[in-house]
């Protein structure tokens, strides 16, 4: 089966006043139709510029040296500018991590919807007025016919997130990047709008990348989960499998620093270190080798590093596999 | 678009400051005098008869006449509309080319950016005034060449404003959204960013209005654009001014507490709006 994106030897350089840092670099993971898969890493290790990347919506400053996204087996990298504004809120879409950041302060939300749906298609205004509602009811907004005239600054966070939700599948697209959607909500909310997004995407269809650094609200939703360090891809399998059976230290360190009821806080660990520099020449081929308890001569031998096979649709990018 | 869906706050900044209230009443009387001002007055502010000429303020003539034996209040009523015209023609010219080429420069930065600021810079150099008559000088003596030249000078204001207004919105969560949306940078920049910069666009405008008022009296005082007979503030100021030292002092000044209060009403009116409009204020 075609798998639905395909991300290819991805790497990108940010040009900035201090030099050039390679934030990603040879990745590549795949997004199978209707899959939710979970991006899992630290801050800055390049979860939202590969949404951004997808999107197309990279900041100015940083560019595409190498590799290929593809959507449907199409390269978007080729597609021409205006294809691609087509492309993006019809076919694929995107949820911030600050909901009220991303609705324009002077307009009503249910504008804002309208507007998506009048872009990408061509239906009368009555028509577009009752897709709104209906995409209001969808994300089960209390009262929407009032709430589709509400200047964003008179709802709540949670409300503005949902208003977002609505915004990105109101074309009901086959891809939708979830980047840290509920890092700025409360923790009841959370678990509303993850369920929210969950539902949704079943029910549509829509395959999801939930951009997260919380392991565990993506082992709660996720069919498989990309593990990513310093814009390397480190590991990519099934959920249970690799909760089950971390083969990257990365990985393996990550789920011992999850809080859980059952252990004391004690038994918690933390990951030594912190993300290499990358602005560096220097940098060995694995990036988390200055922070690695199994690090091996080999481990700083030159040429990339790939992932390998290490079990069914078990991928992990490391030369020391117990 | 904020005024409509915010009828509470106008009311609010009304009774939050009495200033504001003074403001939108001058305003208004200002606005009426524009509109009305010919078929208001006692007399034609055009006819003269010497046998009356020089008089002081009485109750046939209010203001009394000048050295031709006009009647000075109907002149400086009459006066309004045109003085206000040219006021709002060149401060919405630089109004909206100003906003669009700092919102294009802002938005999108680079060469275009460097090169248009280095020329604001340069514009903004010269003393306001002094470009503004040597443009009219340059092209050509007539009223429709003062609103040119008044707009010209007023467009570093705005193309500034309009750029730092845009530069940090350009980045900004709901900018990122639109795209993501499918929006091109055009329809980016038109529907959602330069709405979102309107406010302080206005209230500079307002302020701006007075300052444009002042302008073009000062330029028909030197005797460029509107030219006599035609009532205007500034001319009468500029013929009044002869006959102060041998006491008619009211020749000079009743057009000129006429441009003062347009230029305090406008200046006030500013301020109104900022109460009215500003974001920072909103919520």
């Amino acid at each position: 089966m075609t798998p639905l994106l395909s991300i290819r030897g991805l790497s990108v350089d940010f040009e900035t006043r201090h030099g050039t840092v390679h934030v990603l670099d040879h990745l590549s993971f795949d997004i199978a139709p209707g899959e939710i898969v979970g991006i899992i890493g630290e801050s800055g290790s390049g979860k939202s510029v590969t949404a951004c990347s997808v999107m197309g919506i990279l900041d100015r400053a940083g560019r595409i040296t190498r590799g290929d996204i593809l959507f449907q087996g199409e390269s978007l990298l080729a597609m021409g500018r205006r294809a691609r504004d087509g492309w993006r809120g019809r076919d694929a879409s995107i949820i911030f991590q600050n909901p009220r950041a991303a609705l324009n302060p002077i307009r009503t939300v249910g504008d804002q919807i309208a507007d998506v749906i009048a872009r990408h298609t061509s239906l009368s205004r009555s028509r577009i007025r009752r897709r709104v509602q209906q995409s209001l009811r969808d994300v089960r907004v209390p009262d929407p016919e009032r709430r589709a005239g509400a200047y964003p600054f008179q709802l709540s966070g949670g409300l503005c997130q949902r208003i977002g939700i609505a915004m990105a599948l109101a074309c009901t697209p086959r891809l939708l990047i979830a980047d840290e959607p509920t890092s700025g909500l409360d923790v009841t909310t959370q678990a509303v709008i993850m369920d929210l997004i969950r539902d949704l995407a079943r029910e549509n269809g829509t395959a999801v990348a939930l951009i997260t650094h919380d392991l565990a609200l993506a082992a709660g939703n996720c069919d498989r989960l990309v593990i990513m360090h310093a814009g390397h891809v480190v590991e990519i399998a099934p959920t249970a499998e690799i909760i089950a059976r971390p083969r990257h230290p990365y990985t393996a360190g990550l789920l011992r620093s999850v809080p859980s009821l059952a252990e004391s806080l004690d038994q918690l660990q933390a990951i030594e270190g912190s993300l290499p520099d990358l602005r560096r020449s220097d940098l060995p081929p694995c990036r988390f080798a200055e922070r690695c308890t199994r690090r091996l001569p080999q481990c700083d031998a030159p040429g990339p590093l790939v992932l390998t096979a290490c079990g069914p649709g078990h991928l992990v990018a490391c030369r020391n596999l117990p | 678009m904020t005024a409509r869906a915010q009828p509470g706050r106008i009311r609010r900044a009304l009774r939050g400051n009495p200033l504001n209230l003074i403001a939108l009443g001058l305003l208004g009387l200002i606005c009426v005098i524009a509109v009305l001002g010919p078929s208001l007055v006692p007399h034609d502010p055009l006819a003269t008869d010497t046998a009356v000429a020089l008089q002081p303020p009485s109750a046939q003539h209010w203001f009394g006449t000048d050295q031709l034996g006009r009647d000075l209040f109907s002149r400086v009523v009459v006066a309004t509309r045109l003085d206000l015209l040219i006021a709002l023609g060149a401060v919405a010219l630089s109004m909206v080319a100003g906003s669009v080429l700092g919102a294009i420069i802002g938005y999108w930065g680079g060469v275009l950016d460097a090169v248009v600021s280095r020329l604001v810079d340069v514009l903004m150099a010269f003393p306001l005034f002094v470009l503004a008559m040597a443009l009219v000088a340059a092209l050509g003596n007539s009223v429709i060449n003062v609103v040119y030249a008044t707009a010209i000078v007023n467009l570093p204001f705005y193309i500034r404003l309009a750029r730092s207004e845009i530069r940090p919105r350009r980045a900004l969560g709901y900018a990122e959204a639109a795209r993501a949306g499918g929006s091109g940078n055009w329809r980016i920049l038109s529907r959602h960013l330069i709405p979102n910069i309107a406010a302080p666009l206005v209230i500079q405008g307002s302020v701006n209005l007075g300052w444009a008022v002042l302008n073009a009296a000062g330029l028909s005082f030197l005797g460029l654009g509107v030219r006599p007979p035609t009532p205007e503030w500034g001319i009468m100021v500029a013929e009044g001014a002869r006959f102060i030292a041998s006491g008619q002092w009211w020749i000079v000044t009743f057009p000129g507490l006429a441009l003062m209060l347009a230029v305090f009403t406008f200046n006030l009116l500013g301020d109104a709006l900022r109460d009215i409009l500003d974001p920072r204020l909103r919520t």
